[in-house]
Formats: structure tokens, C-alpha cells, sequence
């Protein structure tokens, strides 16, 4: 018996949270609370980079498995890891311990409380990437919603109750849904074991209603036009903790999910929806781009920026080409890495100045120069240029989409020139131009700590963008199995 | 000679009912030790039954008036545990208000025995006397503190409209034995095979009793008055002990009795199942006193039981005994909290109460999250799995439409729960409340939320006790 090592990847962060719910509450700065949190997830993140390095990426098949019977004769614990969910696990174990540094900042009171909701999420994000079963995946998925709702509430801005309320009400109504689909499976097929699920594969005739069942939890969470109204406020009211992993984490766990249910269990569904996706993609893809570049509130502005991201990774991902595909996959992590840092370097003024307006900023280059160079490196990687990760992701699932559609390609590629009109207009307003406002002349650069957040976050983006080969061999065989499945699937019906 | 062993608990709890009445009255100031004793006589009544009954698959006693089944063994156990704890955390709040009297272990435990008979009941006159039993005791119960308004208001208005409910059930009754010639239900069940009319009148009649009793929509109309006005402890009896009896002789009219009707009632429980999700769900988004938001969630939660019985299958009947039973579990926890908004001898219950209570009170409130997730339905906590099996045997029979009602009415509901947790934990915070809880009270919030919260690691236990239960 292998040791668990997936188990331990979830179980862990609950356990450092345990550790901190008896530990004494102090007020203000809390650094035991603090540091046992980072202790946590820095040694998560240790493990799933072991993960990593033993994970064999000859093969298609799910490794580390493990399989436990949870509900005699019905459910089953079944974890494991993919080509396709690995690289998930380890942004989530990456991203969280930066998000507990920055906490320093941003996180007034009641600290450890904040930090267990935190690891609590970590783990539940984990689960949604290894869950192998469908109820698994859903209890997971969903079960984030309830540390999500508190950070947001709790320690949010002026308007949060409104955030969260919007936020969780909107998420488990698209996920109700998705319930019914699963019981449903399981009365079709007899199991929800998807290693199985994909074996038997599930009967035409159902497809099509199981997979709206699907894309609507998914839709709601990737977020897609027309559903994507929550994803602003929430990140907006988010303290930066809580934006960093909606943006960089839960948001891709709709990603995962298309590519592992939608596209894996209901082949002939996602053909017959393709020209949905593709429609709603594109209109998220100009839509968002445009109104990103009339918004004043700079958090705002990522938001909507995020929506349009993931509007061309649900176009990557529905091209059902490699490149698709993997541009898809490449463009979550990638997304994952710049929105988490963007929402950081808004954090970093925010916590100077208390306002996240571009008006208020402008001419801080002349001021705090560190910062103004990494915002223009994460500003230069959202908006997909050659050397970062963001033009890996953004080239793949346009060579994809041009592959497979050649208007919608066209018309996607409008929204590389969107994205960087909005990106650079932002940049341009904030760090450049004259320094008008008076307050920011006594602003600060980057402490040690914001430094090293913003280097972490650096190094991987430039690396990817340079030298993407790690990535793409972890996720290609895995990508081609998925398509080869599929397209067997598609001949055979 | 009839086995009498197996009605032990039912001969045991009715001689402790008379030796109490009788110590009462002839010992002064005995509330206390009356207290203990019904709470001995219940713990014994419940070791009883768990020895006596629990392995007995099937058996009928008296002319078969009276059967005792997995169904009933398991269900008199939670009815039991239920009342024992119901009166082991009630003395505080008695005592608070100066009510700290013989009646009330003694009418507990009447009623109790009223709905072990209920439960027990193979015919339709053995259900009656048991149904009339409980709900006399209720009446009573309802109107305890007889000093308030409100709680007099309360009983008078559950005894009008519960006699008027008995009335309805009677007739149909007697319409039922009018036709089958019997009063027995496996009798009824093999003589009822015609779709008369007037037979669909005696089913409906006695479904509409029923309904009221359990509280379905539309026949609810007094629950809220009544949870708002009987006193906490009561209220708390009120939302689960009569509930898990009045679900069984549900369970047992549907399925033995009418089983050949199917088609005659399986639309009318749809409909109260629907009606009561959507309602419940609706109507508690204005409610300010808790114990009234408690009424119209109990509704809710009574609707997604009977979407279990409208299945017709054994995986539905089991499924909703499963969610009762979590429901039991959650509103103890729910009740328990209540009971601790205690500040200098006064007992607040209003949803603005709570406000900020994260801040004083972490644990407390901690506790009231994981119910108030657990209610709505989120996982992984008990309340997702209680409606994860409801609507898998949903589900199963391709009822489709009850399943989307029902799991939309989830996210409606969320959202009240929600509201008291915003209240809760991102409110204002105010004047801190006593924290020198009876033991007891401590003990069962302790116990049921870490049963909700942990439910999930091991949750084939239930089912498997569950599983034993085969009606059709």
C-alpha cells in the first residue's frame, strides 16, 4: 500500500486549521496563528511539488490513486491525479501560502479565524482537483462555498454582505443542478466513479440534458457571460487574500471541470453545444474586454478582465483540437499566477492609499519604482505578450480555435487587442503621467514581504513564458488520451 | 397469550405515568424528583425498547391491532431520545419563567406514549386513541405558561384547529372501514382494490388529518402561531418529537392500507411536498422571531421528507426517515443554541438578537453556522446527505420535477439561513449573554453539532440501520 499522499495533500491544511481553532485568538498581529498557517501550506506545497516530480508523464492514466469505500455500495472515495489536474493542485498549494504572507496587510482582525478559513478552502480547492468521483467532486466543490461566503463577509469592504450573499446564492443555484445530473448518472449507469464513467460511457440520449445540467454550474462559476455579474463584486468587496484565490483558484475549477466531465462523460453533448460555448465565449471574450476598459476601480477592471480570460479558455477548451486544449490548460495556470499577482499589486496600494480608483493614482513610477516594474511585467503577461506565460496559453487556444472555426478565431483575436488596450490604458493611467496627488509622495515602496510575494509570483511567469516545455509535457499525453477518447466516442455513435 | 414483552416500553412508560401523577400529588414540592424520575423512566423505556423490539423483524399483537417492526422500534427510539432530551434541557428555562412543575415531565411523557402507540398502531381505532392521547398532551403543553398571552393564544388555537383536523380524519375513517368493512389495515389493504369516489374522499380526508399534524402545506396555518407562542422547550417538542411519530403513521397509511391506491395518492403528496418546499422556503424570508422562522424551515424540511414518500419505493421510505432523523439531530442543535440567549433571566428570540454574536461568543456561534449550513442543505454536512438520499430515491423513479422544486427551494432557503449568519457574524455586536448553561445544554449542542459536523466520515452507519426497513 502506496502511502496516501493525495489524502494527505487535502488532510493536511484541515489539520493545521484544527491546530489554529485551539490556539488563543490575540488581537492584531498574530504571528504564531501566522506562522503555523505558512508552516502548513509551505509543507503542502513541498509535497505536491514531490507530487510532481514522481508523477509519471508517459501515461495517461490517474495515478496515486485511492479508493475507499464511503457509502457501502454507492459511493466511494476515489482520489487521483491526471496530467490535466496535477498542475491545478500545485498553483492551489502555491498560491495559498502567498495569500497567507500578504494577509500581514490587508487583515485587520480576527486573523486566525481568517487564516482557518483560508487553509479550510485550500483543502476543499485540493479535493475539487482530485476527486475522482462525482459525489466526491461535488461535495468538494461545493463545500468551498462556505469559507468563501465568511472571507468575503467577514472581511470584506463597505458593500460584502451584498458580495457574499450574491456570490453564494448564485453559485449554489447553478449547483443544484448539477446534483440532480450526478443522482442521474448514477440511476443511468450504476456508478459515479468517473474512471468507470468513462469506460461505459454514458447513453446518447441523455447527454444533452446531463450537460446543461453540468455547464450550468460550470457557467455560473467559470464565470460566463451572461452569468458572470457576481464575479466583480465578489472580488471587488474580497479583502486581497480572498480575490487572489477566487481569481487564481476557484475560478479554474469550473475550467477542470469542462475539460474532465463535460468533455470526458457527454462526448456527443459537447459537440452538439460547441457553437453555444463558442458564441457565449466570444461574446464574454468583447463584451468584458470593453466593459474593462470603462471601469474606474481598478479591482474591477481585473475582474472583468478575468471574465474575458476565461472566456478564451472555454473557447480553448471546446475546440476539442491539442492546441485548444492544452492552450486552455496553460492559460488557467497562467491566469492563475498574473490575476493572483495583479490582485496582490492593487492590494499593495490599496493598503497605502484605501482607495482602489485609478483617478486617485498616477506618476507612481517616479515614486516607487520596484513596484511600478512588476506591475508592468504582471500588466504585460495578462495582456499575452511573447516571454510570459499569458502569450503560451493565449497562442495555443487561438491556433486551436483557428483550427477548428475560423470566424470565431478572428474575432477572439479582436480580444487579444481588447485586452491589451484596457491593460496598458490601466497602466498608463496609474504609473504614468503626472503626479498630481499629493498623498502619494510619502507612499512607500514595496516592504520585504510584498517583494518576495511579487518575485515568487514573477519568476514562474517568465520562466512558463520562456520555457513552457514542463507544463505542456505534464499535460500532453493526458490531452491527447482525452481527445483520442472523444473522438473514438464520437465515431462510435 | 399474547407476548406482552413486546409492548413492554408502552406498559412500562403508562405505569411511570401513573406512579409520577400519583407521587405529585401526594408529595410536596416534588418537581424535581419528578423530573429525574421521568427522565429515568424514559432512559429505561428506551433500553427496553432497544432490547425488546429492536431485533424483531415483524410481529402483530391483539387481533393484529398492534405491530411491531423495525419501522416502529427504530422510530419509538427517536421519538424517545428525542422527548429525554427535550426535558433534560428544559429545566432552566422552566424554572426561569416559574413553570418548573410536576405536569410537565408527566405530560411529556403521555404524550410520548401517545405516539408510541401512534407509531405502533396497526388499526385504524388503536392510531386514533394514540394520535388523541399525544395531542391532548400538546394542547396542554402549548398553553404551559399559562401566565402569558401568547402561550394560551397558542393552545387554544392548535387545539381548535387540530380538533377540527381529528374531525376530518375521523370521517375518513370511518369512510375507509365503510368500505373495506374492517378496521385493521392489512384488511383495508386487501379490500380496497375499486376506485370508487367516494373512497378517494376517505383517503383525502385522512391525508388532509395527517398533514395537519405533520404540518404540510396548506394545512400549517397554526404552526407558526403556535412555535412563536408555546414556551422554547415546548416549541422544540413540538418541531421533532410529533413529527417523527406523525411521519410514521404516515408511512404506515400510505404503504399498508392504501398501497393498492397508488395512483389515487401519490399527486396529492407531490403536491404538499412541492407546496411545502416552495412555502417553506418563501415565507420564512420575512420572518424577525426565530421560532417562527424555525416553523416555516420545519415546514420546508417536512416537504422534502414526504418528497421521499411520494416515491412509492422503500429506498424513498428509508431516505426520509433518514432526513427526519438528521432533522431531529440539526433542530436539537438549532433549539440547544436558542436556549443559551440568556441574559439576566430573560430569554431573547429574535433574529436581531443574535446580532454580532461571533464577537462574544465564537464557539456559540461557530456552532449555530454549522447548523444554520447544515439546514440549508450545504455540504458536507448532514443536512446535504439527508437530502442527497431524499432526492437520489427521487431521482430514482424519474420524478424530475420534484427533485429541480425541491433542490431550488434549497437555494431559496439558503438564503434565510444565510441572513441570520450575516446577522450573526457580520453585524454589530451587543451586550454579551450569560454563559452559566446547565450541563446538559452544553452536552447537547456539544454532541449534535459534532454529529452534523462529522456525519460525513461515517455515513453508512444510518443507512445501514435504515436499510432494515422494508415496508412494500
Amino acid at each position: 500500500m502506496n502511502f496516501p499522499i493525495l489524502s494527505s495533500l487535502i488532510l493536511l491544511p484541515i489539520v493545521g486549521a484544527l491546530f489554529l481553532f485551539f490556539t488563543k485568538d490575540k488581537e492584531g498581529n498574530n504571528l504564531t496563528a501566522k506562522y503555523v498557517a505558512l508552516f502548513t501550506t509551505v509543507v503542502n506545497f513541498l509535497i505536491s511539488i514531490y507530487l510532481w516530480i514522481s508523477f509519471d508523464q508517459s501515461t495517461s492514466s490517474f495515478q496515486f490513486v485511492e479508493d475507499r469505500i464511503w457509502i457501502e455500495g454507492f459511493i466511494n472515495y476515489k482520489v487521483g491525479v491526471d496530467g490535466i489536474s496535477i498542475l491545478f493542485i500545485i498553483l492551489t498549494t502555491f498560491i495559498t501560502p502567498l495569500c497567507i504572507i500578504s494577509v500581514n496587510n490587508s487583515v485587520k482582525n480576527r486573523l486566525r479565524d481568517f487564516l482557518i478559513a483560508i487553509l479550510i478552502m485550500e483543502s476543499f480547492m485540493i479535493g475539487v482537483f482530485c476527486a475522482l468521483d462525482l459525489v466526491v467532486f461535488y461535495l468538494f466543490f461545493e463545500a468551498g462555498l462556505i469559507p468563501m461566503f465568511l472571507i468575503i463577509g467577514i472581511w470584506g469592504g463597505a458593500r460584502r454582505v451584498y458580495s457574499a450573499f450574491k456570490f453564494f446564492l448564485y453559485t449554489l443555484l447553478g449547483s443544484v443542478l448539477m446534483l440532480v445530473a450526478i443522482i442521474s448518472i448514477y440511476w443511468i449507469t450504476g456508478t459515479t466513479d468517473v474512471v468507470q464513467l468513462y469506460d461505459i460511457g454514458i447513453d446518447v440520449k441523455y447527454q444533452n440534458l446531463l450537460w446543461l445540467a453540468f455547464f450550468s454550474s460550470f457557467a455560473v462559476k467559470t464565470p460566463m457571460w451572461p452569468v458572470h455579474t457576481w464575479l466583480p463584486d465578489a472580488h471587488v468587496e474580497a479583502p486581497t487574500a480572498g480575490s487572489v484565490l477566487l481569481a487564481a483558484i476557484l475560478l479554474k475549477m469550473a475550467g477542470y471541470g469542462f475539460i474532465r466531465f463535460s468533455l470526458g462523460l457527454f462526448p456527443v453533448a459537447s459537440e452538439v453545444f460547441t457553437p453555444l460555448i463558442y458564441t457565449l465565449s466570444v461574446i464574454a471574450i468583447i463584451f468584458t474586454s470593453l466593459i474593462a476598459l470603462m471601469q474606474e476601480d481598478m479591482k474591477k477592471l481585473i475582474a472583468y478582465s478575468s471574465v474575458a480570460h476565461m472566456g478564451f479558455v472555454t473557447l480553448g477548451i471546446f475546440t476539442l483540437q491539442q492546441q485548444g486544449i492544452e492552450g486552455s490548460i496553460i492559460q488557467m495556470i497562467s491566469h492563475g499566477l498574473v490575476s493572483a499577482a495583479l490582485f496582490l499589486t492593487v492590494g499593495v496600494v490599496y493598503d497605502r492609499m484605501h482607495s482602489r480608483l485609478i483617478s486617485t493614482y498616477g506618476g507612481l513610477v517616479s515614486v516607487i519604482p520596484k513596484y511600478s516594474i512588476l506591475f508592468m511585467l504582471f500588466a504585460l503577461a495578462s495582456l499575452g505578450l511573447p516571454g510570459t506565460s499569458g502569450f503560451i496559453g493565449e497562442f495555443l487556444i487561438l491556433m486551436g480555435a483557428f483550427k477548428d472555426n475560423f470566424l470565431v478565431a478572428v474575432i477572439a483575436s479582436i480580444g487579444v487587442i481588447l485586452g491589451a488596450a484596457y491593460m496598458l490604458w490601466l497602466y498608463k493611467r496609474v504609473v504614468f503621467g503626472k503626479l498630481l496627488n499629493e498623498d502619494l509622495k510619502k507612499i512607500l515602496d514595496l516592504n520585504r514581504s510584498e517583494y518576495f510575494i511579487l518575485s515568487c509570483l514573477a519568476a514562474p511567469i517568465l520562466f512558463f513564458g520562456f520555457y513552457p516545455d514542463p507544463l505542456i509535457n505534464t499535460i500532453e499525453v493526458s490531452v491527447t488520451d482525452l481527445i483520442n477518447m472523444h473522438n473514438t466516442n464520437i465515431a462510435s455513435k | 397469550m399474547e407476548n406482552l414483552n413486546l409492548i413492554l416500553p408502552e406498559i412500562f412508560i403508562s405505569l411511570s405515568i401513573m406512579f409520577l401523577l400519583i407521587l405529585g400529588v401526594f408529595k410536596k414540592n416534588s418537581s424535581k424528583i419528578t423530573f429525574n424520575l421521568s427522565l429515568f423512566a424514559i432512559l429505561i423505556t428506551t433500553i427496553i425498547t432497544i432490547n425488546e423490539t429492536f431485533s424483531v423483524a415483524r410481529e402483530t399483537l391483539f387481533n393484529e391491532s398492534v405491530v411491531i417492526d423495525s419501522m416502529s422500534s427504530l422510530m419509538k427510539i427517536i421519538t424517545l431520545i428525542g422527548g429525554f432530551i427535550v426535558l433534560v434541557i428544559s429545566s432552566t428555562y422552566l424554572k426561569t419563567f416559574k413553570i418548573y412543575n410536576i405536569e410537565y415531565p408527566v405530560l411529556i411523557l403521555s404524550s410520548i406514549l401517545g405516539m408510541m402507540v401512534m407509531i405502533s398502531s396497526n388499526d385504524l381505532i388503536v392510531f386514533y386513541m394514540g394520535l388523541e392521547l399525544q395531542s391532548l398532551a400538546l394542547y396542554v403543553l402549548a398553553t404551559y405558561n399559562r401566565d402569558q398571552l401568547k402561550s394560551s393564544e397558542a393552545g387554544l388555537k392548535y387545539f381548535v384547529l387540530s380538533a377540527l383536523s381529528s374531525g376530518l380524519l375521523l370521517y375518513g375513517c370511518s369512510l375507509v372501514y365503510g368500505f373495506s368493512g374492517s378496521t385493521n389495515f392489512d384488511i383495508i389493504s386487501n379490500q380496497l382494490n375499486s376506485e370508487e369516489y367516494v373512497l378517494t374522499f376517505g383517503i383525502v380526508f385522512i391525508l388532509v388529518g395527517l398533514a395537519f399534524k405533520i404540518s404540510a402545506v396548506p394545512f400549517h396555518m397554526w404552526a407558526p402561531d403556535v412555535y412563536e407562542g408555546s414556551p422554547t422547550t415546548v416549541t422544540l417538542f413540538f418541531t421533532i418529537v410529533p413529527k417523527v411519530a406523525a411521519l410514521t403513521v404516515f408511512i404506515r397509511f400510505l404503504y399498508v392500507p392504501f398501497l393498492n391506491l397508488i395512483d389515487q395518492w401519490q399527486m396529492i403528496i407531490v403536491f404538499l411536498s412541492i407546496a411545502s418546499m416552495v412555502f417553506g422556503a418563501v415565507a420564512a424570508i420575512g420572518q424577525t422571531n426565530i421560532k417562527r422562522l424555525i416553523a416555516y424551515s420545519s415546514i420546508g424540511h417536512i416537504g422534502y421528507t414526504l418528497a421521499g414518500l411520494a416515491t412509492a419505493s422503500n429506498e424513498g421510505i428509508q431516505s426520509s426517515i433518514i432526513y427526519i432523523s438528521i432533522y431531529v439531530i440539526m433542530n436539537l442543535a438549532l433549539f440547544s443554541c436558542l436556549l443559551m440567549l440568556r441574559r439576566k433571566d430573560q430569554y431573547y428570540e429574535n433574529i436581531n438578537d443574535l446580532s454580532g454574536l461571533s464577537k462574544n461568543h465564537p464557539l456559540l456561534s461557530l456552532c449555530l453556522l454549522l447548523i444554520l449550513f447544515s439546514l440549508a442543505g450545504i455540504p458536507p454536512l448532514a443536512g446535504f446527505f439527508a437530502k442527497f438520499y431524499v432526492f437520489k430515491a427521487v431521482l430514482e423513479q424519474s420524478m424530475y420535477f420534484l427533485a429541480i422544486v425541491g433542490l431550488l427551494s434549497t437555494v431559496v432557503a439558503a438564503f434565510y439561513y444565510l441572513r441570520i449568519i450575516k446577522i450573526m457574524y457580520f453585524d454589530k455586536e451587543k451586550d454579551k449573554y450569560d454563559t452559566d448553561h446547565s450541563l446538559w445544554l452544553k452536552f447537547s449542542l456539544t454532541v449534535s453539532t459534532i454529529l452534523i459536523l462529522l456525519y460525513f466520515i461515517f455515513p453508512s452507519q444510518l443507512v445501514e440501520v435504515v436499510s432494515r426497513i422494508n415496508i412494500i
